[in-house]
């Protein structure tokens, strides 16, 4: 028998949307971490640091991320290193990351004042203190409407995931379509699903960055 | 490490692997003309003064803009069929990325029309200048030189979207290249070299729109 797309494959869906939220969080906090370095690294001294994290930022913004999750899934077994989806997708996803919300920290870094950092060096403020007291502080509140858009890309490049094989949300949908023979509704649903995830994110970002500009 | 790497078979594959950048090229400059196009028509109905049109476009803008393209184009290729629209892979792909397309279009554009100062429609008026002239030469071609390099940044990413188009099998870069892994295994030469091939055409890309863009809004401003 054919089943009906009722309220327990709903559930069904619902449960495979847990491991996106999961993986997007994974993958944004990793990721976030290495973005920061990145970041930093692109507006450190040496030009050949600079040039370094530009080439990585550009590696990764002009290839598709699908091509990125193969190469780390399918490509790196071969060379005797052992990934299981999640180990490959968490890598995949951060690096990705790291290099988009590196980009995307740089130009918050570069908006602040350049006279913030000189006076903080002018008091004789360390590297350390001076970063992370006085100007990325003031680069987060810049960077926050755009870091996310970001995070709703990242959920939404999750879906990616199902291609790889991992049961999250669009992967219950492939499987739910395949049993109800209901795809319509099916990934009618799922979008639905994505787009109140996604929602309040980008309805959050729009309404930081209206405040911004009204306060420049 | 006992891996030897051998790219000669994805070498070999060459003719196949061009016929996927070209069905690339195809998928995502068919879809981004045609979504541009789609776009300035939600972008009309966003910016306009009635109720209803403006809510049909908001709600279709955000509605893309909030969910996965994968799950826009599972959508499009498997469960438009069941309402009886049957398409091919190609036809399915093109339909979805267009569809994409021209939700993050109408954005864009509103940006650039949003720029246009009043002052100068009314002196396109003044000067006799008829409605649709109005908009050509008034609204629109300025409105996209001010917003050229973000539909460029589009295009690239329409053209590294289209890889999620192999999922449905339309004949695409990745899709040869998942092809040539079935055939060889070469899975990390493939996987290398398929991420070479896209970021040479997004570099390229990205110097070649800039190119055309300084040639066509070569006009002077003041």
């Amino acid at each position: 028998m054919i089943r009906e797309f009722g309220s327990a494959e709903f559930l069904f869906l619902l449960e495979g949307a847990r491991w996106t939220v999961v993986l997007s969080l994974v993958a944004f906090t990793c990721g976030g971490t290495l973005g920061l370095v990145v970041a930093l690294g692109r507006v450190a001294k040496p030009a050949l640091l600079r040039a370094l994290m530009a080439v990585y930022i550009q590696i990764f913004q002009g290839t598709p991320l699908l091509v990125q999750l193969f190469f780390v899934y399918f490509g790196l077994p071969l060379l005797g290193v052992k990934v299981d989806i999640w180990v490959a997708l968490t890598i995949g996803l951060s690096l990705h990351t790291s290099a988009f919300l590196g980009e995307i920290w740089r130009g918050s870094i570069q908006a602040v004042p350049g006279g913030q950092s000189e006076a903080a060096r002018a008091l004789g403020i360390g590297y350390v203190h001076r970063m992370f007291d006085v100007v990325l502080p003031q680069a987060f509140r810049i960077g926050l409407p755009a870091t996310i858009s970001f995070l709703v890309n990242l959920i939404k490049g999750t879906a990616l995931a199902a291609l790889l094989g991992l049961t999250e949300l669009t992967r219950s949908g492939q499987l739910m379509a395949n049993i109800t023979f209901q795809p319509l509704q099916v990934y009618g649903a799922v979008g639905l699903i994505y787009f109140f995830i996604c929602l309040p994110l980008t309805y959050c970002s729009a309404r930081i960055e209206r405040r911004l500009n009204v306060a420049r | 490490m006992s891996y030897t790497f051998d790219f000669g078979p994805v070498f070999a594959a060459w003719p196949m692997l061009w016929t996927g950048v070209l069905g690339t090229l195809k998928l995502s400059s068919l879809s981004m003309v045609m979504g541009v196009a789609l776009g300035i028509v939600f972008m009309m109905m966003r910016t306009s003064n009635k109720a209803v049109p403006k809510v049909i476009a908001i709600g279709y803008i955000e509605l893309i803009r909030n969910t996965p393209i994968l799950v826009q184009v599972f959508f499009v290729f498997f469960g438009l069929p069941a309402l009886g629209l049957r398409m091919s892979a190609e036809q399915g792909a093109i339909l979805a990325m267009t569809l994409n397309c021209a939700a993050y279009a109408a954005e864009i554009v509103r940006g650039g029309v949003q720029s246009i100062r009043s002052g100068q429609i009314e002196a396109g008026r003044a000067l006799g200048m008829h409605t649709l002239d109005i908009y050509r030469f008034i609204i629109f071609r300025p409105a996209i030189r001010a917003v050229y390099p973000a539909l460029c940044s589009q295009f690239i990413l329409m053209m590294l979207n289209s890889s999620l188009m192999s999922s449905v099998s339309a004949e695409e870069l990745t899709y040869f290249a998942q092809t040539l892994d079935t055939q060889t295994f070469r899975s990390f030469e493939i996987y290398f070299v398929l991420g070479v091939v896209y970021l040479m055409l997004s570099q390229f890309f990205s110097v070649a729109l800039q190119v055309i863009g300084r040639v066509y809004f070569s006009y002077p401003t003041k």
